[in-house]
């Protein structure tokens, strides 16, 4: 078969076969049954995407793809194997920043092949086509912003930036504003610059765009990093359409393209999850208005607290017990002790269900994988809405390093920051155990009234040493 | 009526994204995790146009960006499916058991 026709029918059908793919892979990964032949679906899909491009390419010198690509699997194949559960939300942002950059790097080597190395005398517009010189620009801003934006994601997830806090220059959004309409404008001097004098404006622009992507995130709290992630998720999606604009290819515009809204779709549902508009989460500064916010002081009053023998007394009666595992089990790694506690407490013939917030963890749907990791059945993990009429008639509840998701003040004081975000009425129950390090607040930097109630006990350290002691009190029952 | 390259291309763009839109409205909370992750898995497809950046044996600019657009993608590629099915792969196992 002559290379023509490969590359005019053939390359296009497999092409086609992996967008049909990539189409059946997302929507089987949105069910519960499907989800990992839906991943493996996309993943193949990707495969032909790579073969198809390869074919494109013809007979050429492979030496620099086949390094490129066997160093790319050694890399992501050591991360991805690697990784701790709990560290899957800074996985994920690091994958994300290395799509963006490398969507810039695609548009800035055709730039650079074009523009320079074939010594270009016109205009970049002439050299590269009006299209292809835009959307070359498009790339490396939004390819540019997804990188920067998603390493300092990565490093608030880790705590490692200001313990995640947000971190507010003066005057940031004159600064934020004025860079991006700056990098507007060398991204256009660009297009119309002739030849070698557009590389300062593309340079100019490819820094505007990487301190943006910093500027942008550093504002935002820790615990808004998910929303940050997903966002910055549906913008390498983005960057991979325009870079798919740049050489001309349907199937990068498509993948791109559908990743971006459905990127966009998820970052709605979060914010919808946590009360808050997207704006409200991009502005920033959550968790830092002054002081405690509404009414009451900061101090705790009257907690009471206990060991892991007075609750094992206590759970020893209960017939239904509500667990709320939170960010503190992620880090504590105490998701094998609480299946281990349920399955005790289940043995005995306590009704043991969870509990999950969605935006529990670090992620929404993290602390779900992390159950999954230790075999807690699927059934018993109950949402929002599902559990929220249940805590009245329940025994214990037992809230495993949560925090704000269980502060009553939520629907009761319309001046605290956190005000309207829907929790979960774990103060309904009769009694609450709270399993914490210490008194110190949440991501939202208020303190929480639940842990003053009557019916609530404090049980201080660590969620997995905790735990321990209790599943050796409930054996000893 | 005859459509430009360009036009054409926002007509995908655009279509393909109401596809996405579609397809995302039901999610269980369970799966936002592994569905970010397997989507940004996705938009690693920008590889295809990284393998065209570097087809000259010179390590001239242009290939340099290139290999390093081949490396980064293929991180994102690899890492991304292959960390969507270990989180997917915890789902499945209990069901096995029964």
């Amino acid at each position: 078969m002559s290379q023509e026709v490969i590359k005019s029918t053939i390359v296009p059908i497999i092409y086609l076969l992996s967008t049909i793919l990539f189409i059946f892979g997302i929507k089987r990964l949105s069910k519960v049954k499907t989800a990992r032949q839906g991943n493996t679906l996309a993943a193949v899909g990707m495969l032909f995407a790579i073969v198809g491009a390869l074919l494109e390419l013809g007979t050429v010198d492979y030496r620099w793809i086949a390094g490129g690509m066997a160093l790319g699997t050694i890399i992501g194949a050591a991360f991805a194997i690697r990784v701790q559960m709990t560290s899957m939300p800074e996985m994920v942002a690091l994958f994300n920043g290395f799509g963006g950059i490398a969507s810039a790097l695609v548009a800035a080597s055709v730039y650079w092949e074009l523009v320079v190395q074939q010594k270009a005398t016109g205009t970049v517009y002439e050299a590269v086509g009006t299209d292809e010189a835009i959307t070359v620009m498009l790339s490396i801003l939004i390819g540019g912003i997804t990188f920067t934006g998603s390493i300092i994601a990565l490093l608030k997830l880790k705590g490692s930036l200001k313990n995640g806090q947000p971190i507010l220059l003066p005057a940031r959004h004159f600064i934020t504003f004025g860079l991006l309409f700056a990098s507007i404008a060398f991204g256009a001097l660009a297009v119309i610059g002739s030849g070698q004098d557009s590389v300062l404006w593309v340079l100019l622009l490819a820094g505007s765009a990487l301190t943006l992507g910093i500027l942008l995130t550093i504002p935002i709290g820790g615990a808004d990093m998910p929303v940050v992630v997903s966002l910055l998720n549906s913008y390498s999606g983005v960057a991979a359409a325009m870079a798919g604009f740049v050489i001309g290819n349907p199937l990068l515009i498509i993948a791109g393209a559908m990743v971006g809204a459905a990127g966009l779709i998820l970052t709605q549902i979060m914010c919808v999850a946590m009360n808050r508009s997207l704006l409200n989460v991009l502005v920033g500064g959550f968790g830092v208005t002054d002081g405690g916010g509404g009414g009451g002081s900061d101090e705790y009053t009257k907690v009471t607290s206990c060991g892991p023998e007075e609750a094992a007394m206590i759970l020893e009666n209960a017939e239904s017990v509500i667990i709320v595992p939170g960010y503190g089990l992620a880090v504590a790694q105490a998701q094998h002790a609480v299946r281990e506690l349920a399955d005790l407490l289940k043995a005995r013939g306590t009704k043991v269900t969870y509990a999950i917030h969605p935006v529990a963890g670090r992620m929404p749907g993290h602390m779900n994988v992390l159950l999954a990791e230790a075999d807690v059945p699927y059934e018993e993990l109950l949402e929002m809405d599902a559990v929220n009429p249940e805590f009245k008639n329940t025994d214990v509840v037992i809230v495993l390093g949560a925090n704000d998701v269980v502060n009553p003040i939520a629907s009761k004081d319309p001046t605290s920051p956190i005000a309207g975000m829907p929790i979960l009425n774990a103060h309904e129950a009769r009694s609450v155990f709270v399993v914490k390090r210490s008194l110190s607040p949440g991501y939202a930097g208020i303190k929480n009234e639940l842990f003053e109630y009557d019916n609530a006990m404090m049980i201080f350290g660590d969620a997995k040493k905790v735990l321990q002691g209790l599943i050796s009190e409930v054996k000893d029952l | 009526m005859t459509l430009g390259p360009l036009l054409i291309g926002i007509y995908v763009f655009v279509l393909a994204s109401f596809v996405g839109f579609e397809m995302i409205t039901k999610v269980p909370p369970t799966l936002h995790t592994p569905l970010m992750s397997g989507a940004n898995a996705i938009s690693g497809i920008t590889i295809v146009g990284a393998v065209a950046a570097a087809t000259t044996a010179p390590p001239t600019v242009a290939n340099i960006l290139g290999a390093l657009a081949i490396v980064t993608a293929t991180i994102n590629v690899v890492g991304g499916f292959l960390v969507t099915d270990r989180m997917l792969r915890m789902f499945g196992k209990k069901k096995k058991k029964k």
